[in-house]
């Protein structure tokens, strides 16, 4: 593998503190994306982002086409949401979301014409605030899994220097393969993006990083850097090591950069800026088409799905319709899972629509549980040496026991996990140590209102 | 479709169990226990038979009386009876082996709270507990004589050692003296407790936990490093004084097997160098200039409880909180 060699701007280290080997587990990897069929109904959430969710723009009765608005905000974090077929509104009601919380969402008959708006035009870019114009209006929210709307990521503060954009295509959740598929189908959106972006807001340096388990998609990023390798080699490729939590923002700028992000603040303030390799390649292929964000792809694995695959489906396509399109189950899932393993959420019901945000859909046979008998701990430690944020979540289950003061907990760090769910994925005992972290970070969130 | 479980994050988990790590660590205590049946008879499986069985009931009956789950599959208690085997004479009365090890589990390890919240190791305070109630049976060993023969006692490789006068010609009082060879210190020919006594079967135990990852290497490598390093100066240089002082006695055993436990040692790594430090000083420490021949036992319990205090200097720095506090005492300077 190539060893990026450190210069004025980046110094990636070897790898991140902490961390777990996991099972990849990516069988889809070879599977190229298939467009689903557009639902019949598709039912999309006013909230598919982190920050403020939408009001709809539209009455029931409607007829809406493809790529109109029909939901938007006037705050600054929250993003806008377009439908994903022509038709007609339903019904616009609080619906089960994934996570399980109600949110008000926009129903629409599909009529199965897929008319697009005939306002869609590509947007005119003159300057950097041109871009960031567009990137709201597109809609796009980070395709990662967690959803920040990405103008409000590109927005940013006029005092600081921006120095390196980090394309992060590490992909280390298991089973998931969406960042994977696009690199090798679009590279040349990816390339594209990345000009665009360096055009508008001059990065310094340009780093793709990407784990070495990708042989194939490491051929193909090496590719894109090369693209610029006669110029002002601004582009690097930055091969790492697959370890969990590799692509979380904080420990790729780390291990990029070798800056670390103190505990809240945001990753422009050490002057970098990361964004998903499927983000930058939809900006690419928004400048050209000015089409919105009403389509995503999706992994669909697991051990009770008959036949995974990656889909490219409409946002609000329920996840019953997604596993259908994978041949249904194979036999009875235990659990299904939006979002990867490590992080996702466990779903109630099939009956939930997928959004922007959701990268994944798992279903796991019943001999796949992920569930250990409970124990006493035993306090090896591996928790402590799992956690790439540097807590001892040993500590805080113990604290949680004699009611801290929110207070303690902030000083032992509680606010800087990210619930990674590397303690309990290590952890021999069975405990559910992401819980209590979750538990500390409320205590302390309760204690700071007050 | 039959109902979904629903959880919290995350869905998948490692094939390490509370259960597994224990069985592991019976695998790695398996040589030296095979080794102690070579050298002090089918006497020794009855005592580790002794030891593991006391254990196990009286772990089950002070759960029950209690009003506790009983845990007996999580194999604890087996590993403590173990390890409170080991470190007993081979011919000691059965009866005091049992009581050392009721007193292991019911008063060390129940009545703190059962697994993970005894604050001293099991095995350990209850050989430490023998040593001062049965003093004398706790300190006549035999020389190992294989199957028939009758035993015959013997001074330890280390009680001759700590009867050398260290001020005169150490290297003429090693080979003059009753000492057994160094092979014989190896491979475990020689008097001691029934599972300390061979090396070279403690050595394959250990290089197993640290392979499967059970332990970590930092607390056996630093503990015999720090006592290799200080027998070396008081014994003035003198290499095979310094050996002498590692193979005998219960210092591998010690290392690598009790001053490991999770529980009664640190979980951070700094602090594990700070844990296994102090053991190899007090260690040689009381080998040196007290009149016991023996400190392992003594050395581990005392920082066994110095754990939490450890654990709280070398406490780790959240991920980007050091950077804060420079900040700050560059305001403060400035």
């Amino acid at each position: 593998m190539k060893l990026q060699l450190p210069d004025d701007v980046l110094r990636p280290v070897a790898r991140i503190e902490g961390g777990i080997r996991v099972s990849h587990n990516k069988i889809t990897s070879e599977c190229p994306v298939r467009r689903i069929e557009a639902p019949e109904r598709v039912v999309i959430p006013m909230l598919q982002h982190i920050g403020a969710p939408c009001t709809p723009v539209v009455k029931v009765g409607d007829r809406v086409l493809a790529g109109q608005l029909i939901g938007d905000s006037e705050a600054y974090i929250s993003a806008p949401i377009h439908s994903s077929v022509s038709g007609v509104v339903k019904s616009i009601a609080p619906v089960v979301t994934v996570g399980g919380r109600m949110i008000n969402s926009v129903t629409i008959e599909n009529d199965g014409l897929m008319e697009y708006d005939p306002s869609i035009a590509p947007p005119v870019i003159n300057s950097r605030e041109d871009v960031i114009k567009a990137v709201r209006a597109s809609g796009l929210v980070g395709l990662g899994g967690a959803g920040f709307p990405a103008h409000a990521k590109l927005n940013f503060p006029k005092d600081v220097e921006i120095d390196t954009l980090i394309v992060n295509a590490a992909e280390c959740e298991p089973y998931i393969t969406t960042d994977y598929r696009e690199c090798i189908e679009n590279s040349w959106d990816i390339v594209s993006g990345i000009h665009s972006l360096i055009e508008y807001f001059g990065f310094k340096r340009v780093a793709v990083a990407v784990e070495d388990n990708k042989p194939e998609a490491i051929r193909v990023l090496d590719e894109i850097a090369a693209t610029d390798r006669y110029m002002d080699n601004i582009i690097r490729l930055i091969v790492l090591k697959s370890k969990y939590p590799q692509g979380a923002e904080k420990m790729m700028i780390r291990t990029v950069t070798g800056r670390k992000v103190p505990p809240g603040k945001l990753p422009s303030d050490v002057g970098c800026a990361v964004m998903n390799v499927g983000s930058v390649a939809f900006i690419a292929r928004y400048l050209k088409s000015g089409r919105p964000l009403i389509s995503r792809t999706v992994t669909c694995s697991g051990s009770a799905i008959a036949e995974p695959a990656n889909l490219r489906i409409p946002v609000g396509t329920s996840a019953k319709a997604v596993i259908e399109a994978c041949g249904g189950y194979k036999t009875d899932p235990y659990k299904l899972i939006v979002g990867g393993p490590m992080m996702g959420f466990a779903l109630y019901s099939d009956e939930v629509p997928l959004t922007k945000q959701n990268n994944a859909l798992l279903a796991f046979a019943p001999n796949d549980k992920g569930i250990k008998r409970e124990r006493a701990c035993i306090r090896c430690g591996r928790c402590v040496a799992a956690c790439p944020m540097n807590l001892m979540p040993v500590t805080f289950a113990d604290k949680l026991k004699k009611d801290p003061s929110p207070q303690e907990l902030n000083d032992l760090g509680a606010m800087v996990c990210m619930e990674c769910g590397s303690c309990s994925y290590v952890c021999p005992a069975g405990k559910p140590l992401v819980q209590s972290m979750r538990r500390a970070k409320d205590i302390v969130r309760e204690g700071m209102k007050k | 479709m039959s109902k979904l479980t629903v959880t919290s994050s995350p869905h998948v988990k490692s094939g390490a169990t509370v259960t597994g790590i224990m069985l592991d660590v019976i695998i790695a205590l398996t040589p030296a226990l095979i080794a102690a049946v070579r050298y002090f008879g089918p006497r020794a499986l009855l005592l580790a038979a002794v030891c593991c069985g006391t254990c196990v009931v009286s772990e089950y009956v002070s759960e029950k009386i209690m009003k506790r789950p009983v845990t007996l599959g999580d194999l604890s208690a087996v590993v403590t009876g173990l390890l409170l085997a080991f470190n007993l004479p081979p011919r000691i009365p059965l009866w005091m082996a049992a009581v050392g090890s009721a007193a292991a589990i019911i008063i060390v390890k129940q009545m703190f709270g059962g697994l993970g919240q005894n604050f001293v190791n099991p095995a350990i305070t209850g050989r430490i507990i023998l040593l001062v109630s049965f003093s004398q049976a706790m300190t006549t060993f035999t020389k190992p004589l294989g199957w028939t023969a009758d035993a015959v006692t013997t001074a330890t490789p280390l009680a001759s050692l700590s009867a050398i006068d260290r001020g005169g010609d150490i290297a003429a009082q090693l080979s003059g003296g009753q000492l057994p060879g160094l092979w014989d210190m190896f491979i475990g020919n020689i008097g001691g407790s029934m599972g300390e006594v061979c090396a070279l079967a403690l050595l394959i135990g250990g290089v197993f936990l640290i392979a499967r990852k059970v332990i970590s290497p930092i607390i056996p490598c630093v503990y015999i490093g720090t006592v290799a390093v200080i027998m070396l100066i008081a014994g003035k240089g003198n290499f095979s004084f310094m050996l002498y002082e590692i193979l005998g006695g219960g210092l591998i055993l010690g290392a690598f097997f009790m001053a490991t436990d999770y529980v009664t040692s640190p979980v951070t790594r700094p602090g594990k160098v700070i844990f296994a430090l102090g053991c190899g000083v007090i260690t040689s420490v009381i080998r040196l200039f007290s009149n016991l021949p023996e400190g392992v036992s003594y050395s581990i319990m005392i920082m066994n409880i110095l754990v939490p205090l450890i654990e709280l200097i070398t406490r780790p720095h959240p991920f980007g909180f050091v950077k804060e506090k420079k900040e700050k005492k560059e305001k403060e300077t400035a």
